[in-house]
């Protein structure tokens, strides 16, 4: 790797994180206001214009607020639960393409810090590391109410993984590669995967809602069986690292959703606009994150209409509805490209 | 026997088993979805945006007490006690004087209230007392009774109920022609 891309690579970097950190604060006031709406309410609308600033406000109250680590608590996994949840929000946002190339300088560089071959594996690894944040800060509170939560957090993470991953085998199937650029490429003019791939979508939306411990599937954190669930003992930034790693996830995840399922950055037929390959790059990113902020929408959306599932259904939907459907669709997909 | 209902919303629980199409809750969550999406989302909203926006009260509102002077700045007010008398939560308390010579131009009538105190924690705001004055002095207004830190400071005296003879406040609102016809009814011994 030249000079040259280190640097683009490394600004790339600091921008994604960046923007991926905004659009997780803004996020917060999203949930609050389509909260609000879906209740008839104004919600927040005191701290600035629209109260635009109180994600701002919101930051800087969990600052101020006075820091408590329990006496019986483990200090260093207290401290390390948080840290790794919000480490392992932020990685995964290296893989995804978050658009074409651009041109700078008669040089070529591609809008995604990593193209990994493996970039589904490596996004698996990490969501599965995810689940050690939500587990030691559980553990380490000393607490009956954060361990049942992320006991529960463990295993509801682990049983829809299996789903996940199946459904996602069925992708890797028709688009032959793990590459998530080159499955971005395979979706061209609307052949988006969400076509081939129906079944695989719903499953794949279900158990994504279920990584990002979202309503319905928010067993860990389940304000009134657990009071706060893994979090109870937390305050402070931990606590807000804790929440803010949960949209940083629905982020991730709204961009894995539309990166897998609908087309990535790719416009349709954008080629046959006649513009300039740079400016097609950018409106390619934005295309991308509107199809973000549209299923962030979606996961809000259902996280205010549906009830919390108790638990056994919960488990009994992971693991005698989505699993074997994520194997049936495989089993279909399979069949559908040896003899079709 | 069947049990009375109470309305007619009542529904029988019934705890069938749920058929496929119910099982998958695809259907369902669809349904709720456009439920929250196109009846609430972007439905009014019923919240008041209480303290920029001031909602305006109702005509017939009954807020704290006044104490009317006349077209000539005079207290309207006897003393006769037949608010203190007609008020159901004895709020009123009244001390009658008689008018000196030299204070025709501060009381109407030979004899004035001296002290004239309405305890605002007791006062119900039935409007009674407005009802019932022979005199038309005393008459309930849009003001609202403000909040105190020490129970003593909500009994009001004269210096709070009196009107000023500058700024008059305005209670045609409460003289509707029908309490002015029923006033001039001399069937009732007060209005006499």
């Amino acid at each position: 790797m030249d000079f040259d891309t280190l640097i683009f690579k490394t600004i790339l970097l600091v921008v994604i994180f960046l923007i991926s950190l905004v659009v997780a604060m803004y996020a917060t006031y999203g949930e609050r206001k389509i909260a609000a709406f879906f209740q008839d309410r104004f919600g927040p609308n005191r701290a600035g214009p629209w109260g635009l600033l109180q994600p701002v406000a919101d930051g800087v109250k969990m600052f101020m607020k006075e820091e408590i680590i329990p006496v019986f608590a483990n200090k260093g996994l207290f401290i390390l639960g948080p840290s790794i949840a919000m480490f392992t929000a932020c990685m995964t946002s290296a893989v995804i393409p978050w658009g074409g190339s651009l041109e700078l300088f008669g040089k070529s560089y591609s809008l995604q810090v990593a193209d990994l071959n493996i970039g589904i594996l490596y996004i698996f690894a990490i969501v599965s590391l995810g689940v050690y944040g939500i587990m030691i800060g559980g553990w380490a509170s000393n607490n009956k109410f954060s361990l049942l939560g992320s006991v529960r957090a463990g295993s509801q993470m682990i049983s829809y993984e299996l789903a996940m991953g199946l459904a996602i085998v069925a992708l890797i199937m028709t688009n032959n590669t793990l590459s998530l650029n080159e499955i971005v490429v395979n979706q061209k003019n609307f052949h988006w995967n969400i076509f081939y791939q129906p079944l695989g979508f719903l499953i794949f939306l279900t158990t994504a809602l279920a990584e990002c411990n979202r309503a319905p599937f928010d067993l860990a954190e389940c304000e009134n069986e657990l009071i706060g669930g893994y979090h109870t003992e937390f305050s402070s930034m931990k606590l807000g690292f804790y929440l803010f790693s949960e949209y940083v996830n629905m982020f991730i995840s709204s961009a894995v959703i539309s990166t897998l399922y609908f087309g990535g950055y790719n416009i349709p037929f954008g080629e046959s606009f006649g513009l300039a390959p740079n400016l097609l790059t950018v409106l390619g990113t934005v295309f991308l994150f509107a199809k973000i902020i549209f299923f962030i929408f979606v996961f809000m959306w259902i996280r205010w209409t549906l009830p919390r599932f108790r638990y056994d259904q919960l488990m009994r939907l992971g693991w005698q509805w989505l699993v074997p459907l994520a194997i049936l669709n495989m089993i279909i997909t399979g069949a559908v490209i040896v003899f079709a | 026997m069947a049990m009375q209902t109470l309305t007619n919303r009542s529904k029988v629980v019934s705890n069938k088993k749920m058929t496929l199409w119910e099982k998958i809750y695809l259907p369902a969550i669809v349904k709720g979805l456009s439920i929250t999406f196109f009846g609430h989302f972007f439905k009014r909203k019923v919240t008041f945006s209480y303290p920029d926006k001031q909602r305006e009260f109702s005509p017939v509102y009954r807020g704290r007490h006044v104490l009317k002077r006349d077209d000539q700045g005079r207290e309207r007010c006897t003393a006769c006690g037949l608010c203190a008398l007609a008020c159901p939560a004895e709020a009123i308390t009244i001390v009658a004087a008689e008018r000196k010579p030299g204070e025709e131009n501060l009381y109407r009538e030979e004899k004035y209230a001296a002290t004239y105190e309405i305890n605002m924690l007791r006062c119900i705001f039935c409007g009674l007392c407005e009802e019932v004055c022979p005199k038309e002095a005393i008459f309930l207004t849009d003001q609202i009774v403000h909040s105190e830190y020490e129970r003593p400071t909500f009994i009001y005296g004269k210096d709070k109920l009196v009107e000023s003879v500058d700024n008059p406040v305005d209670v045609s609102k409460r003289q509707t022609k029908s309490v002015l016809e029923f006033k001039k009814n001399t069937g009732f011994a007060h209005n006499r």
